[in-house]
């Protein structure tokens, strides 16, 4: 078989890893700060409730998850299935934003707490406390984290394969049942370029925010 | 009338009472010095001042306005924001904004605070040049206008400082309360900060400053009160509080202080 066809092909399987890719961070990005207000709440029922709900995510595959979200729903209460896509695509939302809230926690917490008092002393509300003065800060200081799970996450969409979905994996796995194994080693090829991208990106933004110290 | 009273103010973390009935009152342009060793409930004072901390029991009033009365056990947002904008703050590690530039920290909460008063009737464009026009000026007051743009990091600390006093006069508090402003500074920066401090009592500012600095305290300030577990023990005018101590806790502490010049 003629290799840019093959190439061809693969392109356009992976172009499903950057869908989920892209939507995971749109819905993970946002839900994980809420998370981590709730599980940094001071309304301990909230807080419980949240952080037992982030345990049992990060503590059980990500693969497990995307399953029980695709055929649970048909198995236990013979609801509609969600489709193949957004099925994954919400499994990965709900993993994601919990290990973001994490990350998010953690730098919430670095910030001093005299940061909260000098915006209080000058009668600052505490939404305009949090978005004007604590936010950017954590920005900063979560970049580096923050581009590792980036790297994680493109890896991590070939495992949407597991209920049909056909990513550049899985694509690369035909051609192998085929008889034609290149393929498979060549999708190293795709992800290397996207994190080399990514890499690049995160490089740029921590010069960005290195504007001051701090 | 006096400016500002306070009457049976006590505090208490758990078990520890660090305020145990607190009075005094100040009048308007008056500067108070507070001295006492590290616990006597200095720092706490002004964090209940400046509603940091809710006091346990006790009132305080300003311009004869109640600020805070132990009756009332729960307070709105609203009201405790502007009860903290009567007084200023200057905190003991300045506590700048690091991704403002200096004229940014000093223009930031006065400019959120004109966004939510509709700008007083001005335009955006009319109030934040008002705003702008007012932060230069302090700027100039602490002797700081070159570093106008400069991020807080590449200060020295008695620069930072200097900017975090221009922040606090920028919603022009009745009172300014300094909290051991020179404290952490390197001995040769403290100047800089205690004569901008000096200079704002020559303005007539309202100012209660707490502070290891004898010297200071002696020669800017109009009545030292003198702290010591949680009451005041003794106050009055630096030339008696110095000059003729009478309690014997004041003696020790002034002579330990001598001791280690």
């Amino acid at each position: 078989m003629n290799a840019s066809v093959v190439y061809k092909s693969m392109l356009e399987a992976f172009g499903l890893n950057c869908e989920i890719f892209i939507f995971t961070l749109l819905f993970a990005l946002p839900l994980g700060l809420i998370i981590c207000f709730g599980s940094t709440s001071s309304f301990k029922p909230l807080r419980a409730a949240v952080r037992t709900f982030v345990w049992i995510i990060r503590g059980t595959p990500l693969m497990l998850q995307i399953i029980i979200i695709f055929y649970g729903p048909g198995l236990f209460w013979g609801g509609r299935l969600l489709p193949r896509i957004p099925a994954a695509i919400l499994a990965f939302v709900i993993n994601y934003a919990c290990y973001f809230s994490e990350i998010y926690r953690g730098g919430i917490e670095s910030i001093p707490v005299g940061q909260y008092e000098a915006g209080q002393v000058l009668g600052m509300t505490r939404s305009q406390i949090f978005f004007k003065v604590i936010l950017k800060q954590v920005i900063k200081r979560i970049t580096a984290p923050m581009g590792n799970e980036f790297m994680t996450l493109i890896k991590d969409t070939a495992l949407a394969n597991i209920i049909a979905n056909l990513e550049i994996i899985m694509q690369a796995k035909q051609y192998a049942a085929k008889g034609l194994t290149w393929p498979l080693f060549a999708t190293a090829i795709f992800f290397l370029a996207f994190c080399g991208i990514l890499t690049l990106l995160f490089g740029w933004l921590e010069k960005k925010l290195n504007y001051y110290r701090g | 009338m006096a400016l500002l009273e306070v009457r049976g103010l006590r505090k208490s973390f758990g078990n520890i009472e660090v305020l145990q009935g607190i009075d005094f009152s100040m009048e308007r342009g008056e500067v108070i010095a507070v001295i006492g060793s590290s616990g006597s409930g200095k720092t706490t004072l002004l964090r209940c001042l400046n509603s940091l901390e809710i006091p346990t029991e006790g009132n305080i009033t300003v311009g004869g306005e109640t600020v805070f009365d132990g009756d009332v056990p729960k307070r709105s947002e609203k009201e405790l924001r502007d009860r903290r904008l009567k007084f200023g703050l200057v905190f003991q590690s300045f506590n700048l904004f690091p991704q403002y530039s200096v004229i940014e920290n000093i223009t930031l909460a006065m400019k959120l605070r004109a966004k939510e008063q509709n700008y007083y009737g001005m335009t955006k464009h009319e109030s934040f040049e008002k705003i702008n026009a007012r932060a230069e000026e302090l700027l100039a007051r602490v002797g700081l206008t070159d570093k106008r743009d400069a991020y807080p990091g590449t200060l020295s600390g008695g620069q930072q400082q200097r900017v975090a006093i221009a922040r606090a006069l920028a919603l022009d508090p009745e009172i300014l309360c300094f909290d051991e402003p020179t404290s952490a500074l390197d001995p040769e920066l403290t100047g800089e900060v205690l004569r901008v401090i000096k200079s704002l009592k020559d303005k007539d500012s309202t100012m209660i400053v707490v502070t290891h600095e004898m010297d200071f305290a002696r020669h800017v300030a109009d009545r030292i009160i003198y702290m010591a577990d949680g009451v005041i023990e003794e106050e009055g005018s630096p030339e008696d509080v110095f000059g003729a101590p009478k309690s014997d806790k004041l003696k020790a502490f002034l002579a330990k202080a001598e001791e280690t010049i």
